[in-house]
């Protein structure tokens, strides 16, 4: 009887004990893509948001009301899968009780994860989502009001890889190869397709793959007899090598041009001398001279050994302006915390300045072109700012 | 001038096609070379080894290994790749199947489902992210009167071709082939006649391993980012191959990866890639229920 006495004691001190540290903590949900098909972007994330928690913490914690918060993070891997995605959120909300989620990053999984967080009121950022659908209810077409995103959206990243394969690199006559099984891929692709007619150029030929391809040789088997001047390749960089290589095994030597999908340093190191002089539209660009950005790089490359990619600093911004709408709302209340990141007005990030207006999770901002130039990601220039929603 | 345009185009179109052909054959013969080792397997034990995707699989990564650690190229790790693929059939048959001989054929069949996915979960566990494999065939392209072949497809043809070749003589004309037929024509009598039945099982193994590590070795360099589940589908796929040509007649095994590319680079050619594996699998069907042995089966009795 004594020992069950004191179990009981044990456990209400545990129980009291955890319900005391609950009150003293934010807690705040990641989904990140640890493993599956871009382990590379979920890696970056984790970091990202790790070393921006712990930047919170070491001062102490965050100041809401008058009363210091440390940050609880509750990091969860999707495997880049829609269905994973969902019950993870799932997961974050009902179990973990977070008061926001950060991420997925890949559309894939960030379209299922956010209708979850909608239909719980729980805010959701995306770092790196930029399928409109991310943000807008598919049942009604209006915007969802607790899915918000940090990058710019497809639609407006077709226009500007349009305009700079027309205007820039002279091309009349583009082909396409992209992944038709990839709701993000096949978006950005179309897009493109559409922008690239509308200005004026010819889609010489539009062929398609699925997910988990590797032989892509009958697919540009098909390009290579269509002469196009330049190839559009909106895939994720693991499969961007392969492609470019048996590309050229075939005979192909025209351009390739990517989509923000090529972000990430793991590219250079597979694709090598291959990806050479080739083109990309980004985020942001890690060589760039704002001091916001050098800084970011260089605590990053301090902690990490690594240069950060776009999914690094979308989600450290992302970060941010979750963390400044706790602050500004002044309560650790969903609702509140949604409410203040909806009023975010030209907040001074790494990627661009951001602001939401009331009807929308999608900022306004730029674009970047990236040249792959001597083995790195070298800035080529600013694109116009826009509202990046869907036209 | 019109006449001239004509035949420039006809040349194009058939130029085209050889390329196109050329595709084929690259895809096909490993197809051809993982379905052998379906076959073969089927052939002696009756017994679907599904884990043989995954043996696929781990010859790719053995490959890429050595060539990134050891610093191998294309022959020394395809000697490599196929021992140790090899070694990791008989291991595999040894613990995993052959306490199993006597059970249910369920029982057998989801041993084999498990030793899939173990493979793939343990390659999971060490390395999760798809790995890159350093350049194993020099990147050289040959371009015969507008019809570009690359080293890399060279190669890949005809190592598969000579294999299969040496395999196909291996099982008619030696004693270990007749020993191999023997074992697939009566199981029960071949002890009887003095032949060592688990050695000859165990070899079996060992060469359809082998022969599908090789096929990972020719993907790694044809296709270098490899991952733990890349064996899943290119091993239904082979399968598929298997059972067309006649599942557990090894020349049927070599025709069906071929006839699978090319129904694949066909589909493709006309086809969104989204049908390829929809058209696939439909033609397999129809095939079936005309032929439901395969191109080369044959009817047997099979005693349960």
């Amino acid at each position: 009887m004594k020992k069950y006495i004191l179990f009981l004691i044990i456990l209400t001190l545990i129980i009291t004990g955890c319900s005391k540290t609950k009150e003293d903590v934010i807690k705040i949900g990641v989904i990140a893509e640890l493993t599956g098909d871009v382990p590379a972007f979920g890696a970056s994330c984790k970091n990202s948001v790790l070393m921006a928690a712990k930047e919170i913490n070491d001062t102490g914690g965050l100041e809401v009301s008058g009363k210091k918060y440390k940050i609880q993070l509750f990091i969860e891997d999707n495997a880049a899968r829609p269905e994973q995605s969902a019950s993870v959120a799932q997961k974050l909300i009902t179990q973990d009780n977070v008061v926001a989620i950060l991420g997925p990053n890949a559309s894939g999984g960030a379209i299922p994860a956010s209708e979850i967080a909608e239909s719980s009121k729980i805010p959701f950022i995306t770092p790196i989502s930029t399928n409109p659908k991310t943000t807008i209810d598919p049942r009604s077409g209006l915007p969802k009001k607790f899915a918000f995103r940090v990058c710019y959206l497809d639609p407006f990243q077709g226009q500007v890889l349009a305009t700079f394969a027309l205007n820039n690199l002279k091309a009349k006559r583009a082909a396409v190869l992209f992944d038709v099984t990839s709701e993000v891929l096949k978006g950005q692709a179309e897009y493109f397709k559409k922008s690239f007619e509308a200005q004026g150029g010819t889609i010489a030929a539009f062929e398609t793959y699925s997910t988990g391809d590797r032989d892509f040789s009958t697919q540009f088997t098909k390009i290579k007899n269509a002469a196009p001047d330049i190839i559009f390749l909106p895939s994720y960089y693991g499969e961007v090598p392969l492609q470019i290589q048996q590309a050229k095994r075939l005979g192909i030597t025209v351009p390739f041009l990517g989509s923000d999908a090529w972000g990430s340093h793991d590219l250079l190191k597979l694709c090598g001398p291959d990806c050479e002089g080739y083109y990309f539209c980004s985020h942001y660009a890690s060589d760039s001279t704002a001091p916001l950005t050098v800084d970011f790089v260089n605590k990053y490359k301090k902690m990490y050994g690594v240069v950060p990619d776009d999914v690094a600093a979308l989600t450290y911004d992302g970060f941010q302006i979750l963390i400044n709408a706790v602050k500004k709302s002044g309560k650790i209340n969903p609702q509140a915390i949604r409410d203040a990141i909806s009023n975010t007005k030209d907040y001074k990030g790494i990627t661009g300045n951001i602001t939401y207006t009331k009807d929308s999770g999608d900022p306004i901002k730029g674009a970047v072109i990236i040249q792959i130039k001597n083995g790195d990601f070298k800035w080529f220039s600013d694109e116009a700012t826009s509202r990046g929603s869907a036209p | 001038m019109r006449e001239f345009e004509g035949s420039a185009l006809k040349i194009n179109n058939l130029l085209y096609l050889f390329q196109q052909l050329l595709n084929i054959l690259q895809i096909g013969s490993i197809y051809a070379m993982i379905a052998l080792g379906y076959t073969m397997v089927y052939g002696v034990l009756l017994l679907i080894n599904f884990a043989h995707g995954d043996l696929f699989m781990i010859g790719a990564f053995i490959t890429f290994l050595s060539a990134t650690y050891l610093n191998f190229g294309f022959i020394p790790s395809l000697i490599l790749s196929m021992t140790a693929t090899a070694l990791l059939g008989v291991t595999i048959e040894r613990t995993a199947y052959k306490p199993l001989r006597n059970a249910p054929k369920v029982s057998v069949i989801i041993t084999a489902l498990g030793v899939g996915v173990f493979l793939e979960n343990l390659t999971l566990a060490i390395s999760p992210y798809p790995k890159h494999v350093p350049q194993l065939i020099e990147n050289t392209i040959y371009n015969i009167k507008g019809l570009t072949l690359s080293l890399v497809q060279i190669i890949i043809i005809t190592f598969s071709v000579v294999l299969m070749i040496g395999l196909d003589f291996l099982v008619r004309k030696t004693k270990l082939g007749m020993a191999i037929r023997a074992i697939s024509w009566d199981m029960q009598a071949v002890p009887l006649m003095g032949i060592p039945l688990n050695k000859i099982i165990s070899i079996t193994f060992a060469i359809g391993a082998g022969l599908g590590g090789a096929a990972g070795v020719f993907y790694a360099a044809a296709y270098p980012v490899i991952d733990p589940y890349m064996g899943i589908m290119v091993g239904w796929k082979a399968f598929i191959a298997a059972v067309v040509g006649g599942i557990g007649n090894i020349r049927g095994a070599m025709l069906g990866g071929y006839a699978l590319g090319a129904i694949e680079v066909a589909v493709m050619v006309f086809l969104p890639t989204t049908y390829r594996d929809l058209i696939s699998f439909l033609l397999l069907f129809i095939l079936l229920i005309f032929r439901p042995y395969g191109i080369f089966g044959k009817p047997r009795n099979v005693k349960i």
